[in-house]
């Protein structure tokens, strides 16, 4: 673990650096960045341009979930999108290289090409969130103040996991990349909008299957003083944090019995 | 340069750095069979392995495509698990181990880089010297000494995409080499290089070997490699080990043959010379082919004696063309290429038993 | 041309043998299809005929752009990252001395691919939205071959604006982060995200007038019988005229790159 954080943080640096040294190239793709990942808020914006509420959501509450969750997931892909490269690298066979080196391979993966241009969806969904938190509504209690930074972390922990379980189907499914995208920006899109839009077995799917609703829906719906979906009780909204540690261990074994299928057929 | 033990058995007292007892490597292949079933069937890459590198060693590991060379390299870095047998590399069980051997381990695959792709030849240097934990002043010395070796100067600034494919090679040999690796395995390091730079890395190897006494184990189609490099070679087809000897047995054993390329000043009719036959006339030149194992000076100094010579050049049989002699025509297979424990000593051409080859 | 057919044929093939790709694909597109679907049918309970469709026909765009996206290359098409790949470690000079022509070269294979797309990842994804949705199809038959004709010129401008992004990767350091940009920018301004028509004041006169809605807006037009007669005939005419600007800009980009790759020497 230690020696995956080094390594992980040497390389993250040595890509930081190499990318520093062209400033100007580097503050344009920042810039770009930040722009475009909000171009699915502005579909938001754009939607209540017409309407007052979605799914019986505010302006404000929608906001309040896409800011959660864009941070969230702008936190994982920045620290482990490139986790999803995986498939890739088994077909033209450089994750052996990866193998021959003294450091565990996801902090080489996932550290390879480590971009910091990709702070522009953290800061853009942070944006959006803080604004959402200035129009709301909402008897602020200690618990719902600290729900919302807990809700953050724990959201990229939950995404993380998504994303490393990913990565390691596409151990045998070296061209199943997409499959994963549908989990991570597929799930990523879902939690912008409440759950009263969805139908109830996709809602209890990400309650019960793949725990996303975890994310920001459940902990946010309490913050909101709203309901928890799927008939969770109102206290599940302080699960999460070990909603997402839980789902770590499968996504960590997943991780291991892919690497090791990997060792014993080489593909 | 290992004239004690010139059948490749380890110095006597210390145990061999690599060992392999009965490795195998069975993969599950499916095939698609119609549009949409699927046949299973098993390949068998490596099928019973056995043989012990010394410390200090270099040994050339030759064979065929396909024949389970890259295979048996990846097994010994722990990038493979074997399906069976007992395999050590000093005294690590690679699989078992894999993060702990590779510090002791230096890794170079002819074919895709261990460097970082879009970064400067620098900056993964860089990256080895930290991960690989190597002390500020050996990282120096190491990395000085490649660089004037391996001509590296002029490059450390270039991202690695845009080097040459042998600019790239010997970055990559430097790599592998700059924490002090105990071993170093090559696959294929001279494969598409000039001549230049074949010479250069086969120059910077020798003096590796002879000064540092780092063992190298490294596979190659090109038999001058094996000449100037390794006293002893191992050749392996099918996945079973064939052959584990110095070369010049190579050439006994598998009967295989030089061509003597000879221009004359006119055409004659075909040479006649004892030790030689001519196989091939084509207006003034002539090729005669003999015995690899011979030495080529009396036959050139009697064809310049009794001929009218212009020009002359001997070609080496090449590995492919050596194989598919010793085992293409159906010849029992080399005495010693182990079957069974082979104990030291018993890797050789002197070996007396002849193990049959099990079918494919 | 005959080069160029064989070229496309080779991209077609080629992309039928990922059979897992495609699998994988027709799933995502699924799941996006019904995220998608739903938040527009809480937008049309709210505003029935918004943008000019009904429920039926605002669920019908969403399955069309689905159907549409990977045969766009709307969803970041690997020829972007093939062609700049090629160009970062120079193999492009060894494309630029060819005989064939670079930007029909890469067209063709683009071509190929479309076709394979639209066949693979166009009608699974639509089957399950018209079995899940109740979608409006055409009611003249014709209508689908004026709607083939349209996505064809989608393509094309799409390419063209593909190439001119994989160019500038002669210039630009961060390759993958134009290809990003490009990306996201084309979802939005195709109307992937949310149909053109939807779009208020100065905002939509512009993003239905960038090239971008030749990708999706048009063909869902068509597709969807808002566009017949000389409206239709109008639209052919926008995406024509998008891709002849696009492809020349292409040209001077590439001629521009092919000096200088001579001048440094390959």
């Amino acid at each position: 673990m230690a020696d995956g954080l080094r390594a992980y943080a040497l390389i993250a640096a040595m890509w930081v650096r190499s990318t520093m040294t062209y400033r100007f190239s580097f503050a344009m793709t920042l810039l770009s960045n930040f722009v475009t990942t909000g171009l699915d808020f502005v579909v938001i914006l754009l939607m209540f341009g017409h309407v007052r509420g979605l799914g019986g959501f505010s302006f404000a509450e929608v906001a309040f979930l896409y800011g959660t969750t864009s941070t969230s997931f702008g936190l994982a892909d920045l620290l482990l999108g490139q986790v999803s490269r995986l498939g890739r690298r088994v077909r033209d066979g450089t994750l052996d290289t990866l193998l021959v080196r003294p450091a565990p391979v996801l902090a080489q993966v996932a550290a390879d090409r480590f971009a910091l241009r990709r702070l522009g969806r953290i800061t853009q969904g942070l944006v959006v969130l803080v604004w959402s938190l200035a129009l709301l509504d909402v008897a602020w209690t200690l618990p719902k103040v600290l729900l919302v930074p807990v809700m953050v972390v724990t959201g990229g922990v939950l995404f993380g996991s998504v994303m490393v379980a990913g990565a390691a189907f596409q151990i045998w499914a070296q061209d199943g990349a997409e499959v994963v995208n549908a989990f991570t920006y597929g799930g990523n899109t879902l939690l912008q909008y409440p759950p009263s839009v969805f139908a109830g077995e996709l809602v209890r799917g990400v309650v019960y299957v793949v725990p996303l609703a975890f994310v920001n829906w459940v902990p946010a719906l309490y913050v909101l003083g709203r309901a928890a979906p799927a008939g969770l009780p109102a206290w599940s909204a302080f699960l999460s944090p070990l909603v997402a540690a839980a789902l770590c261990v499968p996504a960590a074994l997943f991780w291991r019995a892919g690497l090791r299928a990997y060792r014993s057929t080489g593909s | 340069m290992d004239d004690e033990h010139p059948d490749g058995t380890p110095p006597s007292g210390r145990p061999p750095l690599i060992h392999l007892h009965q490795v195998e490597k069975v993969f599950e292949v499916r095939r698609g069979a119609g549009l949409l079933r699927r046949e299973k069937h098993q390949v068998r890459a490596v099928d019973g392995i056995s043989f012990q590198v010394g410390r200090g060693e270099m040994v050339g590991y030759i064979g065929p495509n396909g024949a389970g060379k890259s295979t048996t390299i990846k097994m010994l870095t722990g990038i493979l698990t074997p399906s069976a047998g007992r395999l050590r590399v000093a005294g690590i069980d690679p699989s078992r181990e894999r993060t702990r051997l590779a510090s002791r381990i230096g890794v170079v695959f002819g074919q895709r880089t261990t460097l970082w792709w879009d970064l400067p030849l620098r900056d993964s240097y860089r990256l080895v010297h930290r991960m690989y934990r190597v002390p500020d002043a050996r990282f120096r010395e190491n990395l000085d000494r490649c660089v004037e070796l391996l001509d590296l100067g002029a490059l450390l600034d270039v991202p690695v995409r845009q080097l040459s494919l042998g600019q790239r090679m010997r970055g990559d040999i430097a790599a592998a080499l700059l924490h002090d690796p105990e071993v170093l395995y090559l696959d294929e390091p001279t494969i598409g290089l000039d001549v230049v730079s074949k010479a250069r890395v086969r120059g910077f190897l020798r003096d590796l070997n002879a000064e540092r006494g780092t063992t190298v184990l490294l596979t190659t189609h090109d038999l001058t490699d094996i000449e100037q490099l390794c006293s002893r070679v191992m050749v392996i087809d099918h996945g079973r080990l064939m052959y584990d000897g110095p070369l010049s047995g190579l050439h006994e054993v598998g009967e295989s043959e030089r061509t003597l390329v000879v221009d004359l000043e006119r055409e004659l009719p075909p040479i006649v010379l004892d030790g030689a036959r001519t196989v091939r006339v084509e207006g003034p030149r002539q090729w005669l082919v003999f015995p690899a194992a011979r030495s080529a000076a009396p036959l050139v100094a009697r064809l310049a004696a009794e001929y009218p010579l212009v020009d002359l050049s001997v070609r080496e049989p090449d590995i492919e063309a050596v194989i598919a002699r010793m085992y293409g025509e159906g010849q029992a297979p080399v005495p010693g290429a182990a079957d069974g424990p082979a104990g030291p000593g018993e890797a050789a051409v002197t070996g007396g038993e002849t193990p049959a080859r099990r079918p494919d | 041309m005959w080069l160029y057919a064989a070229v496309a044929a080779g991209g077609f093939r080629r992309h039928a043998t990922y059979r897992m790709a495609t699998v994988a694909g027709m799933f995502t597109n699924t799941v996006f299809g019904f995220i998608l679907a739903y938040t527009y049918v809480a937008l049309w309970d709210e505003r029935p005929h918004l943008g000019g469709y009904d429920m039926s026909e605002a669920l019908t765009y969403v399955w069309i752009g689905q159907a549409l996206l990977a045969t766009t290359g709307l969803m970041g098409s690997s020829f972007e990252e093939e062609l700049i790949e090629r160009i970062k470690t120079g193999d492009i000079a060894v494309d630029l001395y060819r005989p064939a022509d670079l930007q029909l070269w890469w067209l063709a294979a683009v071509y190929g691919r479309a076709a394979f797309q639209l066949l693979a990842r166009g009608v699974v994804p639509m089957a399950v939205g018209s079995l899940a949705f109740e979608l409006a199809l055409p009611r003249n038959p014709l209508t689908w071959a004026a709607f083939l004709l349209s996505v064809a010129l989608g393509v094309l401008v799409n390419f063209a604006i593909g190439y001119l992004v994989a160019l500038s990767a002669f210039w630009l350091l961060d390759g993958a982060g134009v290809v990003q940009v490009a990306w996201l920018s084309g979802l939005f301004f195709s109307g992937m995200l949310l149909p053109l028509t939807v779009f208020p004041g100065t905002l939509g006169e512009v993003a239905r007038a960038l090239p971008w809605s030749s990708a999706l807006q048009v063909p869902a037009d068509v597709f969807l019988e808002r566009r017949t007669g000389a409206r239709l005939a109008e639209a052919y005419a926008f995406q024509a005229g998008w891709a002849l600007v696009l492809l020349a800009g292409g040209r001077v980009l590439q001629a521009v790159a092919t000096r200088r790759v001579v001048v440094q020497g390959g």
